[in-house]
């Protein structure tokens, strides 16, 4: 077909300005007009539906499309359409798919928990996430804690039990962590000398004549012992730390290099003092939560 | 009057025809058809899982062909098979022509099955337009009516078999005739059956030529020695062209003298074309090389007692007079490629490890110490039991002296087949003057009665401060 015999086809609106000027008129091709009448029955379909149109301070909430969900709480709730609705009740329906296991769980005793391929890693992931949602703030991912503040969960030292019992105990009631500060009630040389003694308990080398004077100190007038005991090994009832085990909770010794460096970390501890607190969870986390919880932590370090 | 918006389709309504070509095309389609229909319903003797030859589970993430279990950490090999399609379809195209266009594409094999069904409910071409032409009546619309219920039934079966390659067959379709079966089923099937019965049914041969972009790039393989469908022009036409067999030009020695070619222009190439192409008009894009016009032409040349292969297959070079040439650097290239990719395939498939074992180590924190100065590290383990037994593991370390492993209860650990089990484990050793501080190491898992038999291992790295 040549240009100009094409020219001859076209449509015009009919008007002419000027004698000869004229305006093209390009239909929109079928497809195009119906799928455009498509989306306008689309549109209006949608406006009854679902949430559309603001009026003043409300808005159109549309119609026959409630969503009803229970909350964690077991409160029922019914909603006109909204994404967070939706939400709601896939996490309604989450619980729910959950609901047997936890069950489970809370039936079962720890070990058996250990002993059974789907409860343990099942616990194991349910857990990680309530760790990292609720512990790890402190005791950082992977439980390794932070000297000095917060206990490493991943070593095998414990300074209020590694038993599920207690692990579980310490979750649920919290813990209070206090060492007094001695530098009223001792002289410099005194804790210059239990500093030696304590340091030398852990099979760090340290001038022996100043470690048997520290001795005297640690079960004399420090009256370390009471809660350390006689052969620093501390005890679970009082949270008092093993002095004897190559674990330090409190002065940073490992990364000190020399041991006049390490004597410093100790001795600061010993002056000073110091007070920890760990908040209690019973209540903030359900009873088979903090079970999965302790069953977790035990499972960092394998407890004790 | 509006322009012209759109490229109205002429329907192309193929006389039947029957020849070497209709009967190989006939055979493959009874072959592909017997397989793709009859594929689920094969039973097949497996120690554990279903008795489906041929089943892929979604939900378990497993694949079933015949004796080869593939599992979703093995779906890499369905590239390697997509490779091998691909250098196979280049091969031969380049060698052949569209051999995969002409005999093997199911879009060719569903349209030949439902202009079968066309012709067997409205009769022959002439017969067919017709009723095309024809002013609606009863006798029309029984026929019409017919025509697409048949195809319905055809796409309703194609999408039904597809749905039941994902699912127990027997008991699929018992789910879905009582209407409990599951959702996507039904979605598949529906699915499949329109589009089988549009793209088979209404769309045809726009389906090569407008949808498809394997028809147009497979021109590129194309070269001089290519085999395609092709109509010898210098015989057909001769000096004066082409001429109907009216008085005076009836034998070949008349025709021949008067400089008239072979063809007797009776346009029978023409009617059974598929794609509604007349190929005396030389190579055309919408050719699927279905070679059905060589039948036809072959049929009338017999009847005339003229030699056959006026259209047959031939190259750009022969039709010129030239020798073909079969080795040339390309088709050997793709042949190579497609030996090595297979090989790769077959090595991997073969050398498969009917266990696995992964290891992650936790890297926060990467290493402890514990209260007797050991150094501990853990790791999450994975093992996945793929035979088709169950089997008894020992997990055990390899390289890392004097370190100690403690997987908890599962130092041994029994997995039913298609089982996997996550693990904790810890590691620890004592501290040593080595400096080194990062020391690899292999997990191995063993079997347990056979603690010598080495499954599996994995490499690990163990981190000292």
């Amino acid at each position: 077909m040549s240009s100009e015999k094409k020219q001859h086809t076209v449509q015009t609106t009919g008007h002419a300005w000027d004698g000869d000027l004229q305006e093209f008129n390009n239909p929109l091709p079928n497809w195009w007009l119906w799928g455009f009448y498509a989306t306008v029955v689309f549109a209006v379909i949608y406006w009854v539906l679902y949430p559309a149109f603001p009026i003043g301070n409300t808005y159109t909430k549309g119609a026959f499309n409630e969503i009803t969900y229970t909350t964690a709480d077991g409160k029922t709730k019914t909603s006109h359409w909204t994404t967070r609705a939706l939400l709601m009740q896939e996490m309604q329906e989450a619980r729910e798919l959950q609901k047997p296991y936890l069950e489970k769980i809370n039936k079962t005793g720890y070990e058996q928990i250990a002993g059974n391929k789907e409860q343990s890693s099942f616990a194991y992931s349910t857990a990680k996430v309530l760790f990292a949602d609720n512990c790890a703030a402190c005791h950082q991912a992977g439980g390794a804690g932070v000297i000095g503040m917060y206990p490493n969960l991943a070593d095998d030292a414990w300074l209020w039990g590694g038993s599920y019992a207690q692990i579980e105990e310490s979750i649920r009631k919290g813990r209070n962590g206090n060492m007094p500060g001695f530098k009223a009630s001792l002289s410099a040389e005194q804790i210059d000398n239990v500093a030696e003694y304590v340091l030398g308990l852990s099979g760090i080398e340290v001038n022996k004549d100043k470690a048997a004077q520290g001795k005297a100190v640690f079960e004399g007038a420090g009256t370390c012992h009471v809660c350390h005991t006689k052969a620093g090994s501390g005890q679970f009832a009082m949270g008092s730390a093993n002095l004897t085990d190559k674990v330090w909770t409190f002065a940073n010794v490992p990364a000190a290099k020399t041991l006049a460096e390490k004597k410093t970390a100790v001795k600061e501890v010993v002056a000073n003092g110091f007070g920890r607190h760990m908040p209690a969870w019973n209540g903030r986390l359900s009873d088979v939560e903090i079970k999965m919880l302790a069953f977790y932590v035990h499972q960092l370090s394998a407890g004790k | 009057m509006a322009e012209q918006l759109i490229q109205k389709r002429i329907p192309v309504v193929p006389r039947s025809v029957s020849g070497r070509f209709r009967a190989l095309k006939y055979a493959i389609l009874l072959l592909a058809y017997s397989v793709y229909y009859l594929l689920p319903w094969l039973r097949w003797e497996r120690s554990s899982g279903p008795n489906q030859a041929v089943l892929f589970d979604i939900v378990g993430r497993k694949f079933y062909l015949f004796d080869l279990v593939v599992y979703a950490q093995d779906i890499f090999w369905l590239a390697g098979f997509l490779i091998i399609a691909a250098f196979l379809l280049f091969f031969v195209t380049s060698i052949a022509g569209r051999v995969f266009c002409g005999y093997f594409c199911f879009q060719t094999l569903w349209t030949d099955v439902f202009v079968l069904i066309e012709r067997l409910v409205q009769g022959e071409r002439t017969a067919r337009i017709k009723l095309i032409n024809g002013p609606m009546n009863g006798e029309k619309f029984i026929k019409l009516t017919m025509t697409k219920l048949l195809w319905l039934l055809v796409a309703l079966l194609t999408g039904l078999s597809f749905t039941l390659y994902w699912g127990n067959a027997p008991e699929l379709l018992q789910q879905l005739v009582a209407g409990t079966g599951p959702f996507p089923a039904y979605a598949t099937t529906l699915f499949l059956t329109a589009t089988t019965f549009v793209m088979a049914g209404l769309a045809r041969e726009q389906v090569c030529t407008y949808m498809c972009p394997y028809s147009r790039f497979q021109a590129v393989m194309f070269d001089q020695d290519t085999l395609l469908v092709a109509y010898d022009e210098k015989r057909g036409e001769a000096e004066n062209g082409r001429w109907k067999p009216v008085k005076g030009l009836l034998k070949r020695e008349e025709r021949q003298a008067k400089g008239y070619g072979d063809c007797i222009d009776c346009g029978f190439c023409v009617q059974v074309c598929p794609t509604g192409i007349d190929i005396r008009n030389g190579i055309q894009y919408q050719c699927i090389s279905c070679a059905l016009c060589i039948d036809a032409c072959n049929t009338i040349m017999d009847s005339i007692n003229y030699p056959r292969d006026l259209i047959r297959y031939s190259s750009e070079n022969e039709l010129h007079g030239k020798q073909r040439r079969w080795y040339k650097p390309k088709n050997i290239g793709y042949a190579l490629m497609l030996l090595l990719i297979s090989g790769i395939l077959v090595w991997s498939v073969a050398t498969r490890v009917a266990s696995e074992l992964r290891v992650n180590q936790i890297r926060q924190p990467l290493y402890v110490v514990l209260s007797d100065g050991h150094i501990q590290n853990r790791y999450e383990i994975k093992i996945t039991n793929k035979t088709d037994q169950p089997q008894k593991y020992h997990l055990a370390l390899e390289g890392l002296s004097s370190a100690e492993l403690d997987s908890g209860y599962f130092s041994e650990t029994s997995l039913g087949p298609g089982e996997s089990q996550q693990l904790q484990v810890r590691v620890k050793m004592p501290p040593d003057s080595n400096s080194e501080k990062i020391r690899p190491f292999y997990f191995v898992l063993q079997s347990r009665d056979t603690p010598s038999k080495v499954v599996v291992k994995s490499k690990a790295r163990f981190n000292l401060p």
